[in-house]
């Protein structure tokens, strides 16, 4: 079962509804509550209202507006409380499916040479234990010994088994994965109970969510408003009895009416659905399939301005291919062509693989049937750098067919007293200066030619570039390719800026250099090489498939091990920094029309005139029907905006790649405005059709 | 038409003397060398080597507020002790007696907080040896401490990577030397050009035309009143203020006591926009703030020229000076209280109920339309952060402001900056309106006595010092409430300011690019006039709709206070 597969879900479905709202509830304990001071202001206030209401109720009274406004209060706690809970579900949900490869496993441990057989869980760092195909990983570890292949899906959700192997980038395995086949020794990397997938579990689940620094910054914006709000309330009574005490009527303002007030103005909208937004940043991340260690990763992702990416993967499909060839004077491109293939039948490396395939497709040349005994194949070694065959012809000669970079090639052909024609190197150079790496094909003493071997850039990428110049992000392409190659694939992707012969020690002197700027670097790394790079970047994403170095290092994995996913991860950082602003503008800009409608009614009984009306009725500009309603409307407006913006507190602000300016201009539009105007209208609704009801 | 005119006349002289002074300004702080180098440099090599100051030595944030409040202290202490003993002191030909404890603990607070709000008529109360050495002084001094926090909050805000903020007592030294000084002789001499008086000799007893005995209180005026309108300090030598013929007798003396009033605060921004790099973002705050001056003006002149449905006339002249007219009355009422002056050429008591509104809630969004000096910008500034980090997060970045992350410890600086003095107005004024003391206090009654302590605790916590007049706060209660509104209103965004100015300091610069939140667009300017508007209208929005919105709404139904 994949995590992707739960990406098309729908937003709330029975299954995350009934838990979500038992845990309503659940979180109304205040111990729990208090974790949200906003929401549990409001249930302060609640609680004072019921008390009002059932004090009232013991005298013998009922009054239906108190009960009505009690009401409305708690929904509005209980809906914060939802929000929070139906996020937490969706994380839980997915949680599940790793719990699931979390069943308990008996390890084999080797001790000097002996297995023994014990519970996984007594595994301790720097134990050897063997896996044989069909057993289950016990313990986070690298291969010390064999290769094997293994089926990881139950973290990636991708079925296509991958190799592990000892030594190099490819050692690293997780726990509660399965080895399909071979035998080998893993070294245990991890203590009982903090496997990687244990965090990743307790991650998802936000059991462990710590507040994420820009959400505490904006938890005190919240709180200092809520205070002036709390005192401009709370100052209200002495105001009003120095009229009462002047015109000798009663005061309109009791102690609901205040509470309502004051629910009303305190951001309740953002302040309940903050935790949600930030739980569901995460869930985003991992319908990506990203985990990302901790919230204030995700936050720091949005702030990135420099990324760094690997050119191979990441902006170039994978491996050079061959593109043309390019034959000698008086030579044809038939025959160079044929030439080339024949020198890379052997040759399984993907280059090689593309020579063959390219001269298929040009001149329908096939893999000819040979002779096993007239054929030798020569494999490239880092001595003679070149590779090719000798083929015996019937006539006794033989076919010396080399192909190589051009200096081993001159070397070739003059030992078999050929020569070098000036317009092979001319081209040569000429190709090198594109970037392009050219392989020269000899004969004996011919020289044939050349094959044009390119870099591929992935298709869009350029697009993609600038787009994240657009939003203000520049990359940096690293690449091990000689400067030359390097900044003609650079022009051709439309990166800002390249390192060319680039070692792991120079990234990560480039990445502190860009820090010592001022800016945020993302980069995305999978070989032990990288870790120290991971860890000094701003944001490291590990790839799944590298070395558990790699994994420690960064602060997010990427279940796929798909380089362009940096990409994605910037994005739904800033989408979560979007969607708290835009919410949080929201609430402010509600509180207008909430004055409008409260003001007037609380003041209903001052200076009334002949008609009954207080002289403040004119602020009274939505013309709701009576004070009671007035209020009630306000609250209910209030308690609804909550669960009306779940889903948006879920999924998130839409994002487009844009500048800051246009976004920020769209989003004010929309948000700010918008959040002047809607509750307006909201009120004016809820206040006829609580009329129509004959509600108050 | 004459009131475009002088509106045209007003606000144009602004435009085009900020740049200029601005500009000479940043040179002073910055320590370049300026024209008035060779003229006034012995005296600051002077002070700090009399001092004992090393002008070479930076100072953190901790430093350079214990040292600016160690400073106040001393200020503070010499005007408290100097008006307590004043009978027995020289210079004192008028005999004036001395002040009670709680009006010389008010008196002595509110010229070191740069708000000169006075509890006592100047002529009856001071000697002229309290207002020479303990008010002119402070006049001078408590104006340059806020230009020594804006000065601080500034080298935060561009350093980087740093502790220092440079010198408390270089800043203070230079704000007096080459500003207020210079400024202040000049506009003195100007003074006594029109007639200001400017003499130690004692009252005089004249009859007047009716057969009256009147005595002519005189006095070092000139100079008080300079510094006085230059200074935002507004704190006049005679009770009516600028309304009095002896402290602003012509319309150019006129014209030129309001252009003082805000020139300073104005051209700081320009100074600031120089400091920061970037002249554009000065000229947005310079535009915020003529923007909300503009929006006033305009509410207070329509109100004014309105038909007065209770008078039954339109332009009503009661309370203002016959000399200058209701333009310029308003144009003062708006100045002053938007730039934390306090100085009065009528009385806003008889304003109608929307522009004395107007003035009113000038000072409650905290005085940062221009504002006091330094404190006028430095306030605007709490309110930039607070924009930055509400707008910032929706382009999708943490927030940052001139390239520094804005992180929760200054928002919760701006925070307390821009709501600690609406705190205090909120809550002495429900303690004032509950309690004997407050109310034996107030001559009116209704809607337009809750308007006058409501303005009373606004102006005092936003060290602003005018007055709504028509209460008599002269008395303990009121004398020791006001004196902790003007320390919170002073104190609780000073410190702040400078811990923002400190920890910003200690910032990473992140270089500008197309994701960066932009602060020196039209965008910003709207977003932050309306994060203004609404955090001060929110906080106020219930008081005043039952002070003076009921007041204008009664006045429309034949009512009257």
């Amino acid at each position: 079962m994949s995590i992707r597969d739960k990406k098309q879900s729908q937003l709330f479905t029975i299954k995350l509804l009934v838990p979500a709202l038992k845990g309503s509830f659940v979180k109304l304990n205040p111990a729990k509550l208090i974790k949200n001071p906003i929401i549990f202001i409001v249930a302060l206030g609640a609680a004072l209202t019921s008390g009002i209401v059932i004090k009232t109720l013991l005298a013998g009274q009922f009054s239906s507006f108190d009960f009505q406004i009690t009401l409305w209060l708690w929904f509005t706690v209980l809906f914060a409380n939802f929000s929070e809970a139906i996020a937490e579900g969706r994380g839980k949900a997915q949680a599940e499916t790793l719990k699931k490869s979390r069943t308990q496993t008996k390890a084999r441990r080797l001790i000097n040479g002996n297995e023994q057989t014990v519970w996984a869980t007594e595994l301790t760092r720097g134990d050897l234990v063997v896996c044989e195909a069909g057993d289950v990983i016990p313990a986070d570890g690298d291969v010390v010994e064999g290769i094997s292949s293994v089926d990881e899906s139950a973290i990636t959700g991708e079925s296509a088994p991958v190799i592990r192997e000892s030594g190099g980038d490819r050692c690293a395995v997780t726990g509660g994965t399965k080895v399909l086949s071979d035998r080998i020794v893993i070294k245990v990397t991890s203590e009982p109970g903090d496997t990687f997938l244990d965090r990743m579990i307790a991650l998802v689940e936000g059991a462990k969510r710590k507040k994420t620094p820009n959400e505490i910054a904006l938890n005190n914006l919240l709180l200092g408003l809520t205070v002036i709000f709390l005192i401009a309330v709370a100052t209200l009574p002495p105001l009003f009895n120095y009229y009462t005490s002047i015109t000798g009527t009663a005061s309109s303002l009791s102690m609901t009416v205040l509470v309502a007030l004051l629910v009303c103005l305190i951001p309740t909208t953002i302040g309940g659905l903050l935790s949600a937004i930030g739980i569901s940043g995460m869930d985003r991340l991992l319908q990506k399939n990203v985990i990302a260690m901790s919230g204030k990763a995700i936050e720091a992702a949005g702030d990135v301005d420099v990324l760094m990416l690997d050119k191979t993967g990441t902006i170039t499909l994978g491996n050079r291919m061959a593109t043309d060839f390019i034959p000698a004077d008086s030579v044809s491109k038939e025959e160079l062509a044929d030439a080339a293939q024949l020198s890379s039948l052997s040759d399984e490396t993907p280059e090689g693989r593309s020579i063959v395939i390219l001269a298929k497709e040009r001149f329908q040349l096939r893999a000819r049937k040979i002779h096993e005994n007239d054929i030798t194949f020569v494999p490239f070694t880092a001595q003679s750098r070149m590779s090719g065959v000798d083929i015996k012809l019937p006539d006794g000669r033989t076919r010396s067919i080399r192909k190589g970079a051009s200096e081993a090639i001159r070397k070739f052909v003059q030992i078999n007293n050929g020569f070098f024609p000036q317009n092979v190197i001319e081209k040569v150079q000429e190709l090198a200066s594109q970037g392009a790496t050219p392989l020269v094909v000899a004969e004996n003493n011919r020289v044939l030619g050349v094959i044009l071997l390119k870099d591929i850039v992935k298709g869009g990428i350029r697009q993609r570039f600038s787009q994240l110049r657009s939003m203000g992000i520049k990359t940096v392409m690293i690449t091990g390719d000689n400067p030359l190659t390097a900044a003609a694939i650079a022009a051709e992707a439309g990166v800002d800026d390249f390192m060319a012969e680039a070692k792991p020690e120079d990234k990560l002197a480039r990445i502190r250099h860009e820090q010592a700027l001022g800016h945020l670097v993302g980069m995305i790394g999978d070989g032990t090489n990288d870790a120290p790079a991971l860890a000094q970047a701003d944001i490291g994403i590990a790839m799944n498939s590298g070395t558990q170095a790699a994994r420690e290092a960064g602060n997010m994995v990427d279940l796929d091990s798909n380089p362009t996913k940096l990409i994605e991860v910037v994005e739904t950082g800033k989408q979560l920094l979007m969607t708290r602003g835009a919410l949080t503008t929201f609430s402010i800009a509600n509180d207008v029309s909430k004055y409008f409608a409260i003001i007037p009614a609380i003041a209903s009984g001052l200076y009334v005139d002949a008609n009954g009306r207080g002289v403040l009725s004119v602020l009274n500009i939505m013309h709701l029907a009576t004070p009671q309603s007035a209020i009630l409307s306000a609250v209910i407006f209030n308690a609804l905006v909550i669960i009306m913006l779940i889903p948006l507190a879920l999924k998130g602000v839409r994002y487009r790649p844009l500048s800051s300016n246009k976004i920020l201009a769209k989003n004010l539009l929309v948000y700010g405005l918008g959040g002047l105007i809607v509750p307006f209208i909201g009120i004016k609704l809820i206040d006829m059709l609580l009329q129509v009801l004959h509600l108050v | 038409m004459s009131t475009f005119i002088q509106l045209t006349l007003f606000l144009g002289s602004i435009v085009l003397f900020t740049p200029v002074l601005g500009k000479y300004m940043k040179k002073v702080f910055s320590g370049e060398k300026h024209p008035l180098t060779p003229v006034f440099g012995w005296l600051e090599k002077g002070i700090y080597r009399f001092c004992g100051i090393d002008s070479q030595e930076e100072m953190n944030w901790k430093r350079y507020l214990v040292s600016l409040l160690w400073f106040n202290l001393f200020g503070f202490v010499i005007v408290f002790a100097l008006q307590l003993t004043q009978a027995w002191l020289p210079l004192n030909p008028a005999k004036v007696g001395n002040a009670s404890w709680h009006l010389a603990l008010n008196t002595a607070i509110s010229f070191t907080t740069n708000t000169n709000w006075q509890s006592y008529s100047g002529e009856s109360t001071m000697s002229y040896l309290t207002q020479m050495v303990g008010l002119g002084v402070q006049n001078f001094l408590s104006a340059a401490t806020g230009f020594a926090v804006l000065i601080a909050l500034m080298k935060g805000l561009t350093r980087s990577v740093t502790q220092s903020l440079g010198n408390f007592w270089v800043d203070l030294t230079r704000a007096v030397v080459y500003v207020l000084l210079p400024m202040a002789i000049v506009f003195a001499l100007f003074l006594v050009s029109q007639g200001v008086v400017q003499t130690f000799s004692r009252y005089t007893d004249v009859t007047t035309l009716e057969g009256v005995k009147q005595v002519i209180p005189l006095g070092p005026a000139a100079s008080q009143i300079a510094i006085k309108q230059i200074g935002t300090n507004g704190g006049g030598f005679f009770g009516a203020n600028s309304a009095h013929p002896f402290e602003n007798p012509t319309p150019l003396s006129n014209f030129l006591e309001m252009l003082a009033l805000v020139l300073i605060p104005a051209s700081l921004t320009y100074t600031y926009g120089l400091f920061i790099g970037s002249k554009k973002q000065g000229w947005i705050l310079f535009g915020a703030m003529l923007i909300l001056l503009c929006v006033g003006l305009g509410v207070s002149l329509y109100a004014e020229y309105a038909y007065n449905p209770a008078l039954h006339i339109a332009g009503s002249m009661e309370g203002k000076e016959v000399r200058f007219g209701v333009t310029n009355s308003v144009i003062w009422s708006t100045t002053t209280s938007v730039t934390s002056n306090g100085s009065v050429n009528a009385m806003m008591d008889s304003l109608s109920p929307i522009a004395g509104m107007v003035a009113m809630f000038n000072i409650m969004l905290g005085e940062v339309i221009f504002g006091g000096i330094g404190s006028g910008l430095y306030g605007m500034i709490a309110f930039v952060i607070l924009t930055v980090f509400i707008a910032g997060l929706m382009v999708g970045r943490t927030p940052e402001y001139l390239g520094k992350k804005i992180e929760s410890f200054e928002v919760r600086m701006a925070l307390i900056a821009v709501l600690a003095p609406a705190v205090c107005i909120l809550i002495f004024t429900a303690l004032a309106v509950s309690t004997q003391n407050g109310l034996s206090a107030l001559t009116n009654k209704g809607p337009h006595g809750l308007s006058e302590i409501m303005y009373a605790f606004a102006s005092a916590s936003g060290n602003n010092g005018s007055a709504f007049a028509g209460l008599s706060t002269n008395t303990p209660f009121y004398n020791v409430l006001l004196s902790l509104c003007m320390l919170v209103g002073r104190y609780a965004v000073i410190i702040p300011m400078l811990a923002i100015a400190g920890s910003m300091a200690g910032k990473k610069i992140t270089p500008v690019s197309a994701g960066t939140f932009h602060t020196d667009n039209g965008m910003f300017l709207i977003l932050l006039l309306a994060v203004i508007l609404i955090v001060g209208g929110l906080t106020f929005f219930p008081a005043l709709s039952l002070g003076p919105i009921l007041e204008q709404m009664l006045m429309h139904t034949g009512i009257t206070f």
